[in-house]
C-alpha cells in the first residue's frame, strides 16, 4: 500500500516532552510499522519532531498531513495513536474527536510569527529542515555579497530593537562595534533568561537553533568577529543539547569555522553555560562569567562595545533579537518594519501565563493592545472571572490595571503607563490576586538575585521586602507606603545595574494603580483574601451541613461542632493553612 | 587633554581621568567608600555619584572618564538626599559598635555618618551576624561591620596576587570569605586591613591598646629586610601598638607580614640590647629546670623561658665585644690562614652595611669567602 505526501510532525518542546511526546512518537513509528506500510513510510511519509508551538496547555499536539492538508490533534496519547494511524493515514478520515478546536485556531489567529515562523513547523535537530526554507541564505549572501556596512544599514533601516529587556537598535549597536579598530572582537547570544516564568528564548532555541546561529553569523560578519559564544543557563538541558547539535551540524556543513562559504570570513561559536545567576543575564556580569569571574556587573560607561569580554568590543544581543536576523536579511528591511508601530518595529514574544485560558507562548506584531492578547489569543480569564491587571516585564516590569487594556503593546506605550516590554514575560492577574502579595513575591526573586556589589541594591531591596512583608502581616505601620515609595526611587536612582534599577518597579506600579489595596493591608485587611495572617476564616450558617469534613482536616483542632449541627471556627486557634476551606464540599467556609 | 566642568570650575585633564580624580584636582571632595586610588574601580557604594549634564540618572565618579564638555555637579539636593539613603542603608546593617570599635576614629563610615547627621534610622531591619573563626594571631574579622566595598578583595588579588578571599553568596547574604568559608589562612600580609575602610578588618594585637589620636606616630624604616620599607609606627606610652605605612612612601604604604605584625620583639624582655660574651663552654648549658640540654634545644638558645644564659654569657661593652672580635680573628687567620674564615650577612641589614661587610671581610680579613643569607 502507498501513501502519499505524508507528514506526521510531533510537538518535542519542553512542554511536549514533559506530556509525553516520545512516547507518542514511538508508539506512531510502531503502528505504522504494524499496519505494514513501515517501508512505506521512509519513502513516502515523514515523521519528525518539531519544536514548540505555543500552545503547551494542549500537549502532545500532532500535526497530520495528508496530501497538504493539516490536522492537528490535541492532547495525544500513545493510546490514541493506532486510531490516528487507521482512520486518517490509511483511510483518509481523520479523528474529529480529538482534532483541536476554535480556541485553538483563535490562539494563532491574531499571532503574527517572524521568529517562530519555523518554531513548531520543522525538525529543529535536522539541519537540512532548515536549509529547505532558504536557511543560511542569509548569511551566504550577506558574506559573499554585501559589505558590513550595508548589512548593518539593513538592520537600521528594520528598526529592530533588542528583545533582551532594554529595546537598544540593534544596528546602532552594531555599527559602534564594527567602528572599533580592535583585531580581536567577540558576538555574543545571550540565553541566560532567567525571569521566572520566561520561556521564549528557550522556545526559540529548542524550536529553531539554526536561525539563532544564522543571526550570530550574520552579526558576527558586520562587525569584524571571528569568535562567538553562547551564554546559555545550564537548567536549559534540551535547549543545550539541540544547540550543540545544531552547531556541530552547521560547522559540518562549512557554516561555522575557517573560509565560510568559501570566502576569507572565519567564525565560530562556543556554548558556555551560566550557573543559575538571574543577574548574569546583565551583559557586564555575563562577561565577567565568561571571564571565568564572580557575575557581578561593572559600571558603564565603558560599554561592551567599546571595551567587552577581555577588554574588546564585543556585541552582546538577546536570542530573540539574533533569530529575528535571518528573516529581515531574507525579507528585506521593509517588510519587517512594515509590522509594529512608529518606533517598535516588528514583532515579540511573549510567555503568556497566570489566570489565562490559553497559557503558552505567543508572538505579535508590536502595538497589538493589550486586550487583543488577553481575550482574542489568550481566550480570556480563567473561570470567566474579572481582569485585574497584567504584569509585564517579569521582576522588572509593572502592571497594567484592567482599564488601561487598551494599551498598545510596544516599547513606549508600556513606558508610558510604568510597566516595560522587558524580556516577554506576561502575567494575568484576576480579582483573586492580591496586588501587594504579587509585588512582594517579584521582590522577593530580585532581592535574592542581587548580585550584592551595590549598596542601594542588596540592602535597599531587603529593606523594601522588610517593609512589604509587614504589611502583608497586617503589622504595617502608618508611613510605610510613603517609605517603600521614598525607598524605591533611591534604589532606582542609585543602583548600579539594571536588576536595581528596576527592581522597585512592580512595587512602584502596584502603589500607583492599587494604593487602596496596600491601605487595606494596613488596616489589617487583604481585599483578594490572599495574605494569610489577614484572613479570617468563618462558617457560613445557610450553608454548613454538619458533614464533620472541616472538623476532621484541622490540623490544629480549631473547628468544633456536632454531627448534623453547625460547626465553628475558633480564630484565636485557627493557623490560617485553609484545610477546612479547600475541604468543604458545601463552599460553607469563608474567608476575608 | 579632555575639559570638562565641575562645579562651574572649569578644568583640563588628561584622556582616561576619572571624574573623581579630576574633581580631586580642582580641591572639590566627594564622599566614597569603596573608592581606592590604587585599587581598580569597584563602584559598589554609590556615595560617589554625581549629576553630569544630559544623562537621566547619576554616574559614579569613581568609574566614570571624564568626557569632552562634560558639565559635573557633586553636591545637589538630590544627591546628598541619596547620599542619606545609602549611608541609612549601610547603618542599617551594622552594630551601632562605635563605643569600643578599634577603628573609631580612624573609620570612613564613621565619620560619613557623622558629616550626614545620622542618627534615627528609617531602613532598620535585620542585620548580618557571623561567628568568629579566625584561628591566626594575625588578623581579626568582624565580619558584620563589613560593607562589601571589595577592596580587601581587590588588594589580595591585584597587589598581594594571593587571591584568598572573595565575594561569596548572593544578595544581603553577601560576604567575603575565604575558600569554602575556611578560616583565613594566607600569607597574613595584612594589606587586606590597611586598605579597610572599617573597622571589619584589624589587628589582633592591636585590640584595646589606643585609638589613633592617642598615640605618637614615628616614621621610620622597616629593619627586617634590604627592601627597606617605610614604617609608621604608632607608639603609646612609649610602647609600639601598631604600624602602619604611609600611602606616600616608596613603598605606596604596602607592607608583608613581618612590617606590618612583626613588631613584638621590640619590647620582648627576650629582645638582646647589648653584645653578650660567652663565659661557659656550649655543653655545660643547663635547661631553666637545670637539665642539660640536647644539641637540637640549642635552637631556642637565649629565650629566658628555656634556658638560663646568665650562666653562660655575660653582657658586655660594644668597644669590648669589638676589640675581642677582633683579637679572635687575628688569632685565627694566623693559626689557620685568611680562608679559614668565612663572613655571612644578613638580609635585614641595608645596601650599605652589606658593602661594608663584604669590603671587611675581603680587605681585612683576606678572603672572598663572603656570602648573605637573602638574595632579594
Ligand atoms: C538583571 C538583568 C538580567 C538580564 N537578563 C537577560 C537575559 O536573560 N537575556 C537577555 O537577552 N538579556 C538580559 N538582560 C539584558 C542584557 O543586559 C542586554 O541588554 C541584552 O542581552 C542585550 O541584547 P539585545 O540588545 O538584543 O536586547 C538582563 C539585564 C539585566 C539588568
Ligand atoms: S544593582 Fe544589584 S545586581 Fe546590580 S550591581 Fe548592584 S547589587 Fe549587583
Ligand atoms: S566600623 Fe566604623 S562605624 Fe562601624 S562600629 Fe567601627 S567605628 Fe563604628
Ligand atoms: S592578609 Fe594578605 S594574603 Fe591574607 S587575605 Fe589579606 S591581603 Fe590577602
Ligand atoms: S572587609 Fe573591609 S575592605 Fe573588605 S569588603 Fe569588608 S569593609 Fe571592605
Ligand atoms: S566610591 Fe565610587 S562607588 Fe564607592
Amino acid at each position: 500500500m502507498k501513501i502519499n505526501n505524508t507528514v506526521i510532525k510531533v510537538c518535542m518542546g519542553t512542554g511536549g516532552i514533559a506530556a509525553g511526546g516520545s512516547e507518542v512518537m514511538d508508539a506512531f513509528r510502531a503502528e505504522l510499522k504494524a499496519s505494514g506500510i513501515e517501508a512505506a513510510v521512509e519513502k513516502n511519509c515523514l515523521m519528525h519532531k518539531v519544536g514548540c508551538r505555543g500552545l503547551c496547555a494542549k500537549d502532545v499536539l500532532v500535526d497530520v498531513i495528508v496530501k497538504g492538508q493539516k490536522t492537528t490533534y490535541q492532547y495525544v496519547k500513545p493510546e490514541m495513536v493506532s486510531r490516528i494511524v487507521k482512520e486518517h493515514i490509511i483511510e483518509k478520515n481523520p479523528v474529529a474527536d480529538w482534532v483541536v478546536g476554535d480556541d485553538y485556531h483563535n490562539f494563532h489567529k491574531k499571532q503574527l510569527k517572524v521568529v517562530l515562523s519555523d518554531c513548531g513547523s520543522i525538525d529543529p535537530e535536522d539541519i537540512d529542515a532548515y536549509i529547505a526554507g532558504n536557511g543560511y541564505e542569509a548569511a551566504r549572501k550577506v558574506i559573499t555579497s554585501s559589505a558590513p556596512a550595508d548589512v548593518i544599514g539593513t538592520i537600521k533601516a528594520s528598526g529592530l530593537r533588542g528583545r533582551g529587556g532594554a529595546g537598544f537598535p540593534t544596528g546602532v549597536k552594531w555599527e559602534a562595534a564594527m567602528k572599533q579598530s580592535s583585531k580581536q572582537k567577540y558576538m555574543i547570544c545571550n540565553a541566560d533568561e532567567g525571569d521566572p516564568g520566561a520561556f521564549m528564548d528557550r522556545s526559540v532555541i529548542e524550536g529553531n537553533p539554526h536561525a539563532v546561529i544564522e543571526g550570530m553569523i550574520i552579526g558576527a560578519y558586520s562587525i569584524g568577529s571571528d569568535k562567538g559564544y553562547v551564554y546559555i543557563r545550564a537548567e536549559y538541558p534540551l535547549a543545550v543539547e539541540r544547540l550543540r547539535k545544531a552547531l556541530s551540524d552547521a560547522r559540518a556543513r562549512g557554516f561555522l569555522g575557517k573560509g565560510i562559504f568559501g570566502t576569507k570570513f572565519s567564525f565560530d561559536i562556543k556554548v558556555k553555560l551560566g550557573a543559575g545567576a538571574f543577574v548574569c543575564g546583565e551583559e557586564t556580569a555575563l562577561i565577567a562569567s565568561i571571564e571565568g569571574q564572580r557575575g557581578m556587573p561593572r559600571a558603564k560607561p565603558p560599554f561592551p562595545v567599546y571595551s567587552g569580554l577581555w577588554g574588546k568590543p564585543t556585541v552582546i544581543n538577546n536570542v530573540e533579537t539574533l533569530a529575528n536576523v535571518p528573516y529581515i536579511i531574507r525579507n528585506g528591511a521593509q517588510w519587517f518594519s512594515s509590522f509594529g508601530t512608529e518606533k517598535s518595529k516588528g514583532t515579540k514574544v511573549f510567555a503568556l501565563t497566570g489566570k489565562i485560558k490559553n497559557s503558552g507562548l505567543i508572538e505579535v506584531p508590536m502595538g497589538i493592545p493589550l486586550r487583543e492578547i488577553i481575550y482574542d489569543i489568550g481566550g480570556g480569564i480563567e473561570g470567566n472571572r474579572a481582569l485585574k491587571a497584567v504584569q509585564t516585564g517579569g521582576p522588572s516590569g509593572g502592571c497594567i490595571p484592567a482599564e488601561m487594556l487598551d494599551t498598545p503593546v510596544d516599547f513606549e506605550s508600556l513606558a508610558k503607563v510604568g510597566s516595560i516590554v522587558g524580556s516577554g514575560g506576561m502575567v494575568v492577574l484576576d480579582e483573586d490576586n492580591c496586588m501587594v502579595n504579587m509585588a512582594q513575591y517579584f521582590l522577593q526573586f530580585t532581592q535574592m538575585e542581587s548580585c550584592g556589589k551595590c549598596v542601594p541594591c542588596r540592602i535597599g531591596t531587603k529593606r523594601l521586602l522588610e517593609i512589604i512583608g509587614r504589611i502583608t502581616k497586617g503589622k504595617g505601620k502608618e508611613g510605610d507606603v510613603e517609605l517603600l515609595e521614598k525607598l524605591s526611587a533611591d534604589i532606582k536612582a542609585a543602583s548600579l545595574c539594571g536588576l536595581g534599577q528596576t527592581a522597585p518597579n512592580p512595587i512602584l506600579s502596584t502603589i500607583k494603580y492599587f494604593r487602596d489595596e496596600y491601605e487595606a493591608h494596613l488596616k489589617g485587611k487583604c481585599p483578594a483574601a490572599v495574605c494569610k495572617e489577614l484572613l479570617t476564616y468563618y462558617i457560613l450558617e445557610e450553608f454548613c451541613k454538619g458533614c464533620g469534613a472541616c472538623l476532621r482536616a484541622c490540623p490544629a483542632k480549631a473547628i468544633t461542632g456536632e454531627k448534623k449541627k453547625l460547626h465553628k471556627i475558633d480564630p484565636a486557634v485557627c493557623i490560617k493553612c485553609g484545610a477546612c476551606f479547600d475541604v468543604c464540599k458545601f463552599k460553607a467556609v469563608g474567608k476575608e | 587633554m579632555i575639559r570638562l566642568t565641575i562645579d562651574n570650575k572649569a578644568i583640563e585633564v588628561a584622556e582616561g581621568t576619572t571624574v573623581l580624580d579630576a574633581a580631586k584636582m580642582l580641591n572639590i571632595e566627594i564622599p566614597t567608600l569603596c573608592h581606592h586610588p590604587k585599587l581598580t574601580p569597584f563602584g559598589g557604594c554609590r556615595l560617589c555619584i554625581v549629576e553630569v549634564k544630559g544623562v537621566p540618572r547619576p554616574l559614579t565618579s569613581c568609574t566614570t572618564p571624564v568626557s569632552e564638555g562634560m558639565e559635573v555637579a557633586t553636591s545637589t539636593p538630590a544627591l546628598e538626599d541619596l547620599r542619606k539613603t545609602l549611608l541609612e542603608l549601610i547603618l542599617s546593617d551594622h552594630p551601632n559598635d562605635c563605643m569600643i570599635c578599634e577603628k573609631a576614629g580612624d573609620c570612613t563610615l564613621q565619620e560619613l555618618a557623622y558629616f550626614y547627621g545620622i542618627r534615627e534610622n528609617r531602613f532598620e531591619g535585620e542585620r548580618r551576624i557571623y561567628e568568629k573563626k579566625d584561628g591566626n594571631p594575625f588578623i581579626e574579622r568582624d565580619m558584620g561591620k563589613c560593607i562589601l566595598c571589595g577592596r580587601c578583595v581587590k588588594v589580595c588579588d591585584e597587589i598581594q596576587g594571593v587571591g584568598a578571599i572573595d565575594f561569596a553568596y548572593r544578595g544581603f547574604k553577601s560576604k567575603i570569605c575565604p575558600t569554602f568559608e575556611k578560616d583565613l589562612d594566607c600569607e597574613f600580609c595584612g594589606q587586606c586591613v590597611a586598605v579597610c575602610p572599617t573597622g571589619a578588618l584589624t589587628g589582633k594585637m592591636w585590640q584595646l591598646r589606643g585609638r589613633q589620636k592617642d598615640i605618637n606616630a614615628i616614621d621610620t624604616t622597616c629593619s627586617y629586610c634590604g627592601t627597606g620599607c617605610n614604617i609608621t609606627l604608632h607608639v603609646r606610652n612609649n610602647k609600639v601598638v601598631r604600624v602602619t605605612s604611609k600611602e606616600n612612601t616608596w613603598n605606596e604604604g604596602w607592607l608583608c607580614v613581618k612590617g606590618r605584625f612583626g613588631y613584638s620583639f621590640i619590647n620582648s624582655p627576650d629582645r638582646l640590647k647589648k653584645p653578650l660574651i660567652r663565659i661557659a663552654p656550649k655543653e655545660s648549658i643547663k635547661g631553666s629546670k637545670g637539665q642539660s640540654l640536647k644539641n637540637s634545644d640549642t635552637l631556642t638558645l637565649g629565650r629566658s623561658d628555656t634556658c638560663d644564659f646568665s650562666a653562660i654569657f655575660r653582657e658586655a661593652s660594644w668597644d669590648e665585644a669589638l676589640d675581642y672580635i677582633a683579637a679572635k680573628l687575628k688569632e685565627i687567620k694566623e693559626r689557620s690562614g685568611a680562608d679559614s674564615i668565612a663572613g655571612l650577612s644578613s638580609a635585614r641589614c641595608t645596601t650599605e652595611e652589606n658593602y661594608l661587610f663584604q669590603k671587611f671581610i675581603r680587605a681585612a680579613v683576606g678572603t672572598n669567602n663572603v656570602d648573605h643569607c637573602a638574595r632579594l
